[in-house]
């Protein structure tokens, strides 16, 4: 299975939503997320794996214990609802730009 | 690295601007906005109509692999100076948006690199709002599809 992972399929789901509030206040181990949730354990752990994925947490080893952290910058991504109506502009302008370099080309 | 697409919206107002420099001559620029068969390949879209002179209409519609019509939208012509500025209404069918008036300008920055600037006016601020969140709502819906899909497969 290759699905890609991006910001948006991170936020598209209420248990993820959920975790990154409860990291955005301070960082939290695996368990100590997980105590949050009634969900069984190996599930919050495949959420925590996508929200790694997708860059929106972060790890950090401290001693024996890995404690996720929230990206700030990955966040900001995904809070600024401008960005993917950029994006879809930009994606349409590089097609633009790449259709006349070859239309230049073959004139 | 400089994004080469910039939007500019500031919060509270009814406009935007959307401003790309392009490796292109100016004159290639502009065709590429105002050749049905061109900008039907960059715009990912369907080409109905489009009369490149004041008062001339302009109709863009897009089906899906099934033939459904899923996006649609038209308007008016009201200036169309070659190589400088089209200046034109857009309204999108079955959005309550309303109606934009865009007023683009294309410059020449060298021989061969050029600069389009748009200018979206809108009704409200809310409806700019709207607008402006449509990919990002389309990112979310797709990703809830694209998850049942695979979910699906792995039932």
């Amino acid at each position: 299975m290759n699905l890609r992972r991006d910001v948006f399929q991170a936020i598209a789901d209420p248990t993820r939503r959920a975790i990154l509030l409860l990291v955005a206040s301070q960082s939290l181990t695996a368990g100590a997320i997980a105590a949050n949730f009634d969900t069984a354990r190996p599930t919050v752990s495949k959420h925590l794996q996508i929200l790694t994925e997708c860059e929106l947490l972060q790890q950090e080893q401290s001693g024996r214990e890995i404690h996720y952290h929230i990206n700030a910058k990955k966040m900001k991504e995904v809070a600024d609802f401008i960005e993917p109506f950029r994006q879809m502009w930009d994606a349409r302008f590089n097609k633009l730009e790449d259709l006349m370099k070859n239309y230049k080309n073959k004139h | 690295m400089e994004l080469k697409t910039k939007v500019n919206a500031e919060e509270g107002k009814h406009d935007l601007v959307i401003t790309r420099e392009f490796d292109l001559p100016l004159e290639l620029l502009f065709k590429a906005f105002t050749e049905p068969e061109l900008i039907e390949q960059w715009m990912g879209t369907k080409v109905l109509q489009f009369e490149g002179k004041k008062f001339g209409g302009w109709q863009f519609e897009t089906s899906d692999p099934k033939g459904n019509v899923v996006f649609k939208a038209d308007g008016v012509i009201h200036e169309f100076n070659p190589n400088k500025r089209i200046v034109r209404t857009f309204e999108m069918a079955g959005v309550p948006f309303g109606v934009q008036l865009e007023v683009s300008e294309f410059e020449d920055i060298t021989d061969e690199k050029s600069r389009v600037n748009i200018h979206v006016i809108f009704e409200s601020v809310a409806q700019r709002d709207e607008q402006l969140k449509l990919p990002f709502k389309q990112g979310i819906n797709w990703a809830h599809n694209r998850l049942e899909e695979v979910m699906n497969k792995l039932r």
